[in-house]
C-alpha cells in the first residue's frame, strides 16, 4: 500500500479510444448477425431489429462514457468483450424466437412472446446498475467495511429459495424467488456479494490462517482450530446442493473459497484439504441423493439414456455435430431442438450455429474477459482489492467451465448460468456488477496519484493507509 | 498473492484448453458419427425443413410434399400411392428412402450440382433451398392398365417404349401404401413397416426391376435369336421336335409341355416351334448353338449387365458354364437361366426396334424449382443384338405366336401383336411363374412389354391364359393414347 504514496511522473495513457473502437467493433459483429437472422426469418431489417440494435449501442455507449467520466484509467477491454457476449446472448434468443414464432404460425397456436426483448430490458437494468456501481463506488475498499454485514446479506440470500411461500421450484432446483410477477435467481446476488466477504474475511484473518501447525507426510497443515471457515464454507455448500438441488452453485461457492483462501494465505495445503473435502462431499452426495448420483451416471454414458435423463446432453451434441466446424450458420440450424437452448443450453444453441469455429472465438472471449480480470486482481495495489478482483474473475472462470463443460459432456451437468449469454436478468445484471466492479478495481490501480501532492496530503494519505 | 493468482490463472487456461479440446472432439472429429446415431432428428429435419420437389407422371406429381402444422415442416404425399410405388418408393422419418425418392434425393432436396447457380443465390440470402423436380417416362395410362390386370395376383409388369427405352409402365402386385411410411407418426410408420416385412408375399419388393425367376419359354426368344443370327437357321430351317428329348449324358428325358411331338414325324420348323413353343426343339437347338452363343445373344439384350433406372435393376443370369443338359434345359429359360420382368421386356423391345438394345431409363427429365428444364434423358443405344433382318424374321415368327399358336389372347383387332408365353418352376416343387412378352404393332412398335404373374398354373397355357390379356391391356392404353 506504499503504492498510492509514490507518485508516477508520467502521465498514463487511459486508452478510453481503444475500449470505444472495440465497442463499435463488438457492435457491428452483433448487428450483421441480427441482420443474417433477419434475412433468414424471412423478416428482413425491419423497424424493430435497428431500434434494437440503436438501443443496444446506446446502453453500451451509455457504460463507455460513464467509464470516461468516474473511471478513465480502467481496463479497455472489458466492456466491450462483455457487450460483445451480452449481445451474442440478445442474438441467440433473438433467433430461438423466431424458431418458436415459426412454429406457432404453422400450428396455428398462438404466437409465443418474443423473450429477446425482456432480456433486452434486463440488460438496460444491467447497465444503469453497472453505471451506478462505478458513480457510487468510488473506491472499492469501502466494500471491506462492510465484509460481515454482505457476508450475512449474501448467505441470508442464498437459503432465501427455501423460504417457504417466496421459492420456487424450477425443474427439480430450488433457486428461485419469486414475488408477484418477477423472479429473482438470489444466487446470482449472493456470489458478488460472499466474494466481497470472502476477499474482506480472509484480507483480515490470512495472518493466523497461514500459520502452520503440523507437517504431515510432507503437507503443511494449518491449526486445527483455524479449519472452521473452511468446514463452514463445505457444509454451507453442502447445504445448497441437498436442499436447494442445486449443483451448480454449490460447486462454485465452494471453489471460490478454496481458491480464494490459497491466494490469501498462500498455503497450498488448503487446496488439498478443500480438495480432500470436495471428495467427501461428492462421494457422500453420490451415495445419498439421487439427483446427484443419475446426474453422474448420464454424464459416464449419455447415449444409454438418450430418451430419458441423458435426453438433453444427447440433443445438445447432436446440435453441436450438426454445427461442425464452420456452423449451419445463423438461422439456420435447429437451435430449437435442444432443451432450455436460451438458458442453460445456450452455448450448444450457438456452437450448431456458428460451428467449432464459432466457438472457440466464444471460449476466448471469455478467457479474455478472465484474464484482464486477474491481471486487475495482479495489479490492485490494496490486498482487499487484489483479493476482490481476483475472486470475482474466478467466480466467471468456474461459471464458464462448469457450465460449457456441463452441456458437452466434460463434465457432469450442473444448472449454472452462461456468464452474459443466457436469458434471465439475474444473471446478466449480476455479471454486469462483477465487470462494473473489477473495472473499478482496475481504474484504481492504474489511476495515477495526485500529481505533486503537499506533503501535508502524503502524510495523511500515509496515515489513512496504515 | 500474485503467484497464487498466477497459478491459478494457468489452472483455468488448462480448463480453457480441456473444453475447447472436448468441443472439438464433438464438432469436428466425432461429428459425423453423431450425426447418424439413432435419435438424431436433424438430417431428417433438415429434409423435411424444406419443400421437397414432385416426382411427376406426365404433368401429374404422384409425390409431393405439402405443408404441415408440426416441428417437421413438409410432408410427402402420393396420389395413386400403391400404383406408383416401385418408382416413387418411400420417404420415412425411420427407415429413409427408397425408389427415386432415394435416388433422385440430391435433385428432390435441391443439393445437387445443377442447382449450383440457385444455391450460390441461397449461399448469399441464406434462404433454404427448394427442390427440383422429377419427370418419371412413365405413361398414367399404361401404368393403370397393368395396375388393375394384375389386381388380386402376384407379379408384375414392365413396358418400354422400344425405340427409346423409356420405360413406359413398371408396376408391381402387391404394392403398398408409401403415405403410411411417409408420415409423421412413428408409431404407425413402425407398425405398418413390420407388417410389410412380415408379409410372405413381399409387398416392399421391387418386382419389376428386382424379382429374378426363371424366364421359361419366352427365353426362347433368345435362343431363336441366337439360332438365327448364327447363319444356319431360319424361320423355315427343319430342326428335331421329338415328343422327348434325351438330356445327353443322363438318363432323364424333356418332355413338351402337352407330351405330343411338335410335328409329323418328329420334325418342326422353327417358326412353329417357337409358335407351339416346342420345348425337344429348342433343346436340341441350345446344345446344336452352344452355351456360349446363347450366352452372347442374351448379354447383347442385357443379361449380366447391371442397369441403372436410376433404381438399381437386379441383373439377368445367363449360367456361366453349364454341361450340356444344363444348357439343354437353359435354351428354354429353366435350370438356373434367371430373368427380371425388365430384362424381358428388353429383350422383347429390341426384337420390335429391329434389333437394337436400348439402355431402359425411368427419368424423362429434371426441372428446377422455377420449372425450366435442367437435364434431359437422351436414349442410348445399349447393344445391336440383331440384324434388322434377322429381327424381322423374328417378330413375324411372335405374329405367328399370337395368331396362330399359343398365345392367342393378346390378340388386338387390326393391330398385329407380336408375343410370346411362358411358363417355369421356379424350383422342384415351387409354385410356377408365367410370363407374356409382346409387342405392337409389330411392324413399328410403340410398346414392349413383359407381364409376369406368379403362383401360376403349370401349364404352358396359363401364360397365355394369365398373363398374355395383361399384356394386351397396356398395348391398348398405349395405341388408343396414341
Amino acid at each position: 500500500m506504499s503504492a498510492d504514496t509514490t507518485a508516477p511522473t508520467r502521465r498514463k495513457p487511459t486508452r478510453r479510444w481503444v475500449e470505444l473502437l472495440l465497442l463499435i467493433m463488438a457492435w457491428g459483429i452483433g448487428l450483421l448477425g441480427t441482420m443474417q437472422i433477419g434475412w433468414v426469418s424471412g423478416e428482413g431489417m425491419t423497424t424493430r431489429l435497428w431500434v434494437t440494435a440503436g438501443v443496444v449501442g446506446g446502453l453500451a455507449l451509455a457504460a463507455h462514457i460513464t467509464i470516461r467520466i468516474v473511471a478513465k484509467y480502467a481496463d479497455p477491454i472489458m466492456l466491450p468483450v462483455a457487450t460483445l457476449l451480452t449481445m451474442l446472448g440478445l442474438l441467440m434468443i433473438y433467433r430461438i424466437d423466431v424458431a418458436s414464432a415459426r412454429r406457432a404460425v404453422l400450428s396455428d397456436s398462438p404466437a409465443p412472446t418474443p423473450d429477446v426483448y425482456s432480456q433486452l430490458t434486463w440488460f438496460s437494468i444491467a447497465i444503469i446498475l453497472f453505471i451506478a456501481v462505478l458513480v457510487l463506488l468510488q473506491d472499492h475498499r469501502r466494500l471491506a467495511r462492510y465484509t460481515y454485514t454482505l457476508g450475512l446479506a449474501g448467505l441470508v440470500l442464498l437459503v432465501l429459495p427455501l423460504v417457504p411461500g417466496i421459492g420456487t421450484t424450477v425443474n427439480g432446483a430450488t433457486l428461485w424467488i419469486r414475488v408477484g410477477d418477477l423472479s429473482f435467481q438470489p444466487a446470482e446476488a449472493a456470489k458478488i456479494l460472499l466474494t466481497i466477504f470472502f476477499a474482506g474475511y480472509l484480507v483480515a484473518k490470512r495472518d493466523s490462517l497461514a500459520v502452520v501447525r503440523t507437517k504431515f507426510i510432507g503437507i503443511e497443515l494449518p491449526r486445527l482450530k483455524d479449519l472452521g471457515p473452511l468446514v463452514i464454507a463445505w457444509l454451507v455448500s453442502l447445504a445448497v446442493l441437498v436442499f436447494e438441488r442445486d449443483l451448480g452453485t454449490s460447486l462454485l461457492f465452494f471453489g471460490l473459497f478454496v481458491a480464494m483462501l490459497y491466494i490469501a494465505t498462500q498455503r497450498r495445503s488448503w487446496i488439498i484439504l478443500g480438495g480432500l473435502l470436495f471428495l467427501v462431499g461428492a462421494v457422500l452426495a453420490y451415495y445419498n441423493f439421487a439427483h446427484v448420483r443419475s446426474r453422474v451416471t448420464v454424464w459416464l454414458d449419455p447415449w444409454a439414456y438418450a430418451d430419458t435423463g441423458g435426453y438433453q446432453i444427447v440433443q445438445s451434441i447432436f446440435g453441436l455435430a450438426n454445427g461442425g466446424v464452420l456452423g449451419a450458420g445463423l438461422g439456420q440450424g435447429f437451435p430449437n431442438l435442444v432443451p432450455f437452448a436460451k438458458t442453460d443450453f445456450i452455448v450448444a444453441a450457438l456452437g450448431e450455429e456458428i460451428g467449432v469455429t464459432g466457438l472457440f472465438a466464444l471460449v476466448l472471449l471469455y478467457a479474455i474477459l478472465i484474464e484482464r480480470g486477474l491481471r486487475t486482481a495482479v495489479a490492485a495495489r490494496d490486498s482487499f482489492g487484489q483479493l476482490l478482483a481476483a475472486g470475482l474473475s474466478i467466480v466467471l472462470a468456474i461459471q464458464v467451465f462448469v457450465i460449457i463443460g456441463g452441456v458437452t459432456g466434460l463434465i457432469p451437468l450442473t444448472g449454472l448460468t452462461t456468464p452474459f449469454l443466457s436469458y434471465g436478468g439475474s444473471s446478466l445484471v449480476a455479471n454486469w456488477v462483477i465487470v462494473a466492479i473489477l473495472l473499478r478495481i482496475s481504474d484504481r490501480s492504474r489511476r495515477p496519484a495526485p500529481v505533486a501532492p503537499s506533503p501535508d496530503e502524503a502524510m495523511t494519505q500515509v496515515v489513512r493507509a496504515v | 498473492m500474485s503467484r497464487q493468482i498466477r497459478r491459478l490463472s494457468f489452472v483455468f487456461a488448462l480448463l480453457m484448453v480441456a473444453v475447447l479440446v472436448n468441443i472439438t472432439l464433438i464438432q469436428v472429429v466425432n461429428a459425423g458419427d453423431y450425426r447418424d446415431r439413432a435419435g438424431n432428428q436433424r438430417i431428417l429435419l433438415a429434409e423435411y425443413d424444406r419443400e421437397r420437389g414432385p416426382i411427376l407422371v406426365g404433368a401429374d406429381p404422384v409425390a409431393r410434399s405439402v405443408e404441415t402444422g408440426n416441428t417437421l415442416t413438409y410432408l410427402r404425399r402420393y396420389s395413386n400411392p400403391r400404383l406408383y410405388a416401385p418408382i416413387t418408393g418411400f420417404y420415412s422419418l425411420i427407415y429413409g428412402a427408397t425408389g427415386l425418392e432415394r435416388t433422385e434425393n440430391r435433385i428432390l432436396n435441391g443439393k445437387a450440382d445443377i442447382f449450383a447457380v440457385d444455391r450460390i443465390q441461397q449461399l448469399v440470402s441464406g434462404r433454404q433451398p427448394t427442390g427440383g423436380a422429377v419427370t418419371t417416362t412413365i405413361d398414367a395410362a399404361a401404368q393403370r392398365a397393368a395396375y388393375l390386370g394384375l389386381r388380386g395376383k402376384k407379379g408384375a409388369v414392365v413396358a418400354i417404349e422400344p425405340a427409346t427405352g423409356r420405360i413406359l409402365a413398371s408396376v408391381q402386385a402387391p404394392s403398398f401404401d408409401p403415405n403410411k411410411l411417409s408420415s409423421h407418426d412413428p408409431a404407425e410408420i413402425r407398425e405398418y413397416y413390420d407388417k410389410l416385412e412380415a408379409d410372405p408375399d413381399k409387398p416392399l419388393l421391387n418386382r419389376p426391376i428386382v424379382s429374378l425367376n426363371p424366364p421359361g419359354s419366352t427365353f426362347k426368344l433368345v435362343t431363336a435369336a441366337a439360332a438365327l443370327s448364327s447363319g444356319r437357321f431360319n424361320p423355315n430351317s427343319v430342326i428335331p421336335g421329338p415328343r422327348t428329348y434325351e438330356l445327353p449324358l443322363t438318363n432323364r428325358e424333356l418332355r413338351n409341355w402337352n407330351r405330343r411331338q411338335c410335328g409329323p414325324g418328329g420334325k418342326v420348323t422353327l417358326r412353329d416351334a417357337l409358335a407351339i413353343s416346342c420345348n425337344t426343339a429348342f433343346a436340341w437347338l441350345g446344345n446344336e448353338l452352344g452355351d456360349d452363343a446363347i450366352r452372347d445373344q442374351a448379354e447383347l439384350f442385357g443379361f449380366d449387365t447391371s442397369f441403372e433406372l436410376p433404381l438399381r435393376a437386379a441383373t439377368s443370369r445367363f449360367p456361366a458354364d453349364p454341361d450340356e443338359p444344363q444348357t439343354a434345359m437353359s435354351a428354354i429359360g429353366q435350370f438356373d437361366v434367371r430373368a427380371t420382368a425388365l430384362q424381358m421386356a428388353m429383350v422383347t423391345a429390341a426384337i420390335g426396334n429391329s434389333g437394337r438394345t436400348m439402355v431402359p431409363y425411368l427419368i424423362q427429365e429434371v426441372r428446377a424449382p422455377d420449372l425450366t428444364i435442367l437435364q434431359t434423358t437422351e436414349p442410348e443405344v445399349f447393344a445391336d443384338a440383331l440384324r434388322p433382318s434377322e429381327a424381322l424374321a423374328l417378330t413375324e415368327m411372335m405374329v405367328n405366336v399370337v395368331e396362330n399358336g399359343t398365345g392367342t389372347n393378346a390378340r388386338i383387332p387390326d393391330v398385329r401383336v407380336a408375343g410370346k408365353t411362358g411358363t417355369a418352376q421356379t424350383g422342384n416343387d415351387r409354385p410356377t411363374v408365367a410370363w407374356f412378352v409382346a409387342f405392337a404393332p409389330a411392324a413399328a412398335p410403340q410398346v414392349a412389354v413383359a407381364v409376369l404373374v406368379e403362383d401360376a398354373g403349370a401349364e404352358e397355357v396359363s401364360g397365355n391364359g394369365l398373363a398374355a390379356p395383361i399384356a394386351k391391356d397396356v398395348i391398348e392404353a398405349i395405341l388408343e393414347r396414341r
